[in-house]
């Protein structure tokens, strides 16, 4: 048995462009425990519910996190919605479903590219985020924005896009299921890369339920568990199943990703096929009062939203629990027994983002 | 500037940021924009680096990480705070903690705007920065070579 050192992991880390600071107890080269450390991105945003109304909030809470922003803006118009009793129309619930894939698309795309340049595929990398800046064209033509769009709005949508962009986002979209084809081959076929990925950092299935992990973390390790088969938005009326994998190591969940990155692209499509005509959102008369939970499925997992209004135009409380926070305790149970050199991967696949977790 | 006349190497640190700007910096080095054919590098090491890239606003816990990579750096160095939050605090400003901008923890030399900053915004901001850094060298009674 070897001496036992602390070595400090972040907060400034080339693996992320993030301050996720973890101490890793190490018995010689292998890791023994690990200890993370939060608050270096705390903002405190749930508070400015006292200064902000009910409206602006949205602008604020879409910057939760700059990843998955459309759907953190989708769950606080869902939350303030479900407090008024509000049912939108069904054209402004399929371009918020389209907008959220578009979303999940984006973010598993970068993810990829993160995890290539974690083992040093840096080619890879660049090809991933290359083919993502087709969807970043899209929202920036549909949204204006290219990461903020601030397109939601308590009872609709802002803007509308028209069915022949819709037919031409399809379009787009085939290009970008063709060329990364040819990059998730590399991560599910390489050799090299399985020898990276396979049997690191295994999450067994039981531990996954016990530690309440989420999203691609909790379905890469046998699972069956995705929101979106609520049925919130347009989910209700598409066709899909999660996707689930059974091993639990990094390759089960990278796998999961890439699988989702296939199944949101054919979501859009069924959505462009099904959209119906008509209103995109409805007016909004008076102030909230009541309280409201509601949970959607980000490309990181389970979020879920809380807010209570007391009839003014200002919220009493607004509470968000964002899926890394959910999924550090898994990272946690990965860590032990992995190799130092693998810690920069671990932390990776359960596709951490810190600017959530903290707020 | 018609030349560079120096490959400057940056490195990046999220200070409080919401990941949107944090991209977009990364967006820059990606083959759309590629910043790298010019030689700019994305480094960990802040003792390799030239201009030091903030992203996000300051807070007590961020304060000392924020000197710490600063003071690490050589001389000459610029800095370049990027997305309104780190040139003011942004949307954020009012939020309980939040202390405002990089510039309360250290000097800043350029500043770039925008919601999150856009990939152009944020390659001008480092162009402007050449040209303070080529000033620094000036100053130091060197030449950029």
């Amino acid at each position: 048995m070897g001496e036992r050192t602390i070595i400090p992991f972040g907060p400034q880390h080339p693996v992320l462009p993030e301050p996720l600071h973890l101490d890793l107890i190490l018995e010689d080269e292998k890791v023994v425990g690990a200890v993370p450390s939060i608050g270096f991105v705390h903002r405190g945003l749930e508070k400015l519910v006292e200064k902000r109304d009910f409206h602006e909030m949205m602008y604020v809470i879409e910057r939760v996190c700059g990843i998955c922003s459309f759907i953190h803006g989708q769950g606080y118009v869902q939350t303030i919605e479900g407090i008024f009793g509000l049912e939108i129309p069904d054209r402004a619930k399929f371009l918020r479903t389209i907008w959220a894939e578009l979303s999940r698309v984006h973010s598993h795309l970068l993810w990829l590219g993160l995890m290539a340049d974690a083992y040093g595929f840096e080619s890879l990398f660049m090809h991933c985020w290359r083919v993502r800046e087709k969807v970043l064209d899209i929202f920036e033509e549909t949204t204006g924005g290219r990461v903020i769009f601030s397109v939601c709005k308590v009872g609709g949508v802002w803007k509308d896009i028209d069915n022949e962009t819709l037919k031409r986002i399809v379009e787009v979209l085939n290009v970008v299921e063709q060329e990364s084809k040819a990059l998730t081959d590399v991560f599910i076929k390489d050799f090299t890369v399985q020898k990276r990925t396979r049997g690191v950092g295994v999450l067994s299935y039981q531990d996954a339920i016990d530690v309440g992990a989420v999203g691609p973390t909790l379905r890469g390790s046998g699972v069956a568990m995705d929101l979106r088969k609520l049925g919130y938005a347009a989910y209700g009326e598409l066709n899909f199943e999660p996707i689930v994998e059974k091993d639990g190591d990094c390759y089960a969940r990278t796998i999961v990703r890439v699988r989702e990155l296939y199944q949101s692209i054919d979501l859009i499509r069924q959505c462009v096929s099904k959209i119906p005509d008509g209103e995109i959102e409805v007016k909004v008369k008076g102030n909230p009062k009541g309280e409201y939970v509601s949970r959607l499925e980000q490309p990181r997992g389970q979020v879920v939203y809380y807010g209570r209004a007391n009839g003014t135009k200002y919220l009493e409380r607004f509470r968000v629990r964002t899926p890394t926070f959910a999924n550090i305790p898994a990272l946690l149970k990965m860590l032990p027994g992995a190799d130092l050199a693998d810690v920069p991967l671990l932390a990776l696949t359960i596709d951490p983002c810190i600017s959530c977790t903290e707020r | 500037m018609s030349y560079l006349p120096k490959s400057p190497w940056l490195v990046h640190y999220d200070a409080s940021s919401c990941n949107g700007c944090d991209i977009e910096v990364l967006a820059c080095l990606t083959p759309l924009y590629d910043v790298e054919r010019f030689g700019v590098l994305n480094i960990g090491n802040p003792k390799h680096a030239d201009i030091f890239v903030v992203t996000g606003s300051v807070n007590e816990q961020n304060k000392s990480v924020i000197q710490n990579i600063y003071n690490q750096m050589a001389e000459p160095k610029v800095v370049v705070a990027i997305g309104a939050c780190a040139t003011s605090g942004g949307i954020f400003r009012e939020c309980y903690n939040v202390q405002g901008g990089v510039d309360k923890v250290i000097p800043v030399d350029v500043y770039v705007p925008g919601c999150a900053a856009r990939p152009e915004a944020i390659i001008d901001g480092v162009v402007q920065a050449l040209g303070v850094l080529e000033e620094k060298y000036k100053n130091m009674g060197k030449v950029a070579k």
